[in-house]
């Protein structure tokens, strides 16, 4: 047996629904790796060792007032567009929603979409395509001041 | 292959270690680091620094495909594991095999050999090197047999566990199948790997391991051994060499034991073989072998000369062994003192925050290794080693003296650390007599001393 589109929409509307983050699922010598994906940096867990919170982290690179910044969940190649010659998700103008989808960002052949996690208008792109952008790297910003 | 760019997946000490290697070689250095690390010591030191995840160490130090991702997107021909984190985990090892990536190390078929301990202690026996009277059991009635050769007190291992984790000591028949079980099930949850092995205890064991380097064709050698017996809970405190008061014949029987081993895995990079010596007979039995640099390596390139992060990579491009056997020098003695912040006050519970004034000793026969200058932070997501320092002599009275001397020297506010605790140690008695087994700073501990208040 293998999996239709049709399944994997199924799949991946069920990995949603669900309080996980990751799936893995291999079917008749097909494998499909699930992830989902925020632009939201990730939350630090609190460490196990009662001890003073260490001083936070500066950030990457210097924040424009008034601009959110939309940053890498992780560390790999970003790609500005779906696929190569295919047009980008989003360039300076656009307007955007949390959940829309700003770029990808490859790890190991693993695509993991990165959305906008706010709405506004895409001011700035900071990231080139096709780079490594390390782990919090400013990828664009955003004007979320709602006058769209 | 000349290596040119190398990519450090670890933090710490070893990071700062393996930089300065490197840039005696004229190697370029990616750091791979976490986001709690970004503005560490080792991150300026090294020609660049590349953030690869949050603080907590499953999501930045241990992503393999992260960490193989960053070396090939930053042009690294090779990645050096350092010690804990990714350096003897086999399917890193094999990811990087698979991508083109140098791993500085031994191959992922012999991490795989050596990891699986009840394996090691197979090929151990093979290469006629002493393993413990023991061996693993199938059935509850096998194991009651096995250990009644072996005899009580005996030691249940996890046979994925090492360095003292996933083991239990059993005194009589009576607890044995309940110590079984429990190991068992406890190293089912800790390693994904429930299988458990039975072996001899020995009363009074001194913890003693052979350096090895092998050119992964069969050719090695030994560096000598390092008694590492002062120890806490399986954690290392003081380590030295030459080991103490070991005759010349078992010294010799030591390192040509190690050396058929590491012959017989033909095993490539920097390895060490641990040994348990009978502090009473000086018989040995093989305990594990570590297949990575490890964080006591400073007092054999003290003695021996030889920089062993240099040898690692160089094996790695391909060049083998730079050094034979017999034109191996060792002079004089060297001991190190690992410099943890954490509170021996509170039952040596981790002491993170931020280091204030921190002056390190320096002068003749001392060296320092350590990313701590006043002002870093110390995250409490990591181990607590600040810094080693390692003192050498002519002799081993004359590194005792020094690393007195160096310990009086030293200052770390800010965070607590155990530096009270090696100028105990230092002035001891038993200490300085030399050849002191693993039980030793237990019972020290546990007696009352003047000066240090007591708790529970």
């Amino acid at each position: 047996m293998s999996l239709t589109a049709k399944d994997i929409a199924e799949i991946t509307r069920l990995l949603e629904d669900s309080s996980f983050d990751e799936l893995e699922i291999e079917v008749g010598g097909m494998k499909i790796h699930l992830r989902r994906s925020s632009a939201a940096v990730p939350r630090v867990a609190a460490p196990a060792a009662p001890s003073p919170a260490p001083a936070p982290i500066a950030a990457p690179s210097a924040a424009t007032p008034g601009l959110v910044e939309v940053r890498a969940p992780l560390l790999g190649t970003f790609y500005r567009a779906p696929k190569p010659g295919a047009p980008p998700f989003v360039e300076v103008g656009a307007s955007v929603e949390p959940d829309s989808i700003v770029g990808i960002i490859e790890v190991m052949k693993l695509m993991n979409t990165v959305r906008a996690g706010a709405r506004g208008v895409v001011r700035e792109i900071c990231a080139a395509d096709a780079t490594l952008v390390e782990y919090g790297a400013t990828l664009l910003r955003l004007d979320a001041r709602g006058d769209d | 292959m000349k290596i040119r760019r190398i990519l450090i997946a670890n933090r710490g000490e070893i990071a700062a270690r393996i930089v300065r290697s490197c840039g005696a070689l004229g190697i370029e250095t990616v750091l791979a680091t976490s986001e709690a690390d970004r503005d560490s010591l080792p991150a300026r030191l090294a020609t660049r620094a590349l953030c690869v995840g949050p603080a907590r160490a499953t999501d930045s130090y241990l992503r393999a495909e992260t960490m193989v991702q960053a070396a090939r997107g930053t042009g690294c021909e090779a990645i050096h594991p350092g010690y804990g984190f990714l350096s003897e985990r086999a399917e890193f090892a094999r990811l990087c095999e698979q991508h083109g990536v140098i791993f500085i190390g031994p191959t992922s078929a012999q991490l795989e050999a050596v990891g699986d301990k009840l394996r090691a202690r197979e090929e151990a026996v093979s290469a006629g090197v002493p393993v413990a009277s023991g061996g693993s059991a199938a059935t509850a009635e096998e194991a009651r047999a096995l250990a009644q050769r072996t005899g009580y007190p005996l030691l249940v291992k996890a046979v994925a566990g090492g360095g003292g984790r996933g083991m239990k000591r059993v005194e009589r028949a009576a607890d044995l199948e309940g110590a079984l079980s429990l190991a068992a099930a406890e190293a089912g949850a800790a390693f994904g790997d429930a299988r458990v092995y039975i072996e001899r205890f020995v009363t009074r064991g001194r913890h003693v391991e052979v350096q090895m380097l092998g050119d992964g064709e069969g050719r090695v050698i030994h560096l000598g051994e390092r008694d590492c017996s002062v120890q806490r809970r399986y954690q290392k405190l003081i380590e030295e060499t030459p080991a103490p008061g070991l005759t010349a014949e078992t010294r010799a029987r030591l390192h040509e034991a190690a050396t058929r081993l590491a012959a017989r895995l033909k095993y490539r990079g920097a390895g060490t073989v641990e040994f348990l010596v009978d502090a009473a007979t000086q018989e040995f039995f093989f305990l594990e072998m570590n297949a990575r640099i490890q964080v006591e390596h400073p007092v054999t390139e003290q003695v021996t000369g030889v920089d062993l992060v240099a040898e690692q990579i160089a094996i790695a491009s391909g060049e083998g062994l730079r050094i034979a056997q017999a034109e191996l020098k060792f002079t004089g003695a060297a001991i190190e003192l690992r410099v943890n912040a954490e509170d021996p006050e509170r039952d040596f519970a981790p002491s993170p925050g931020v280091v204030g004034e921190v002056h390190w000793p320096g002068g003749e026969g001392l060296r320092v290794d350590t990313h701590i200058e006043s002002g870093s932070r110390v995250p409490p997501y990591y181990d607590s080693l600040l810094g080693k320092i390692i003192a050498s002599g002519a002799d081993r009275d004359q590194a005792l003296a020094r690393a007195r001397q160096a310990v009086a020297q030293s200052r770390l506010s800010g965070v607590s650390t155990n530096l009270a605790l090696h100028t105990r140690v230092l002035a001891d008695a038993e200490f300085a007599a030399g050849g002191v087994d693993t039980g030793y700073l237990g019972r020290m501990l546990d007696a009352p001393s003047p000066g240090a208040r007591r708790h529970g």
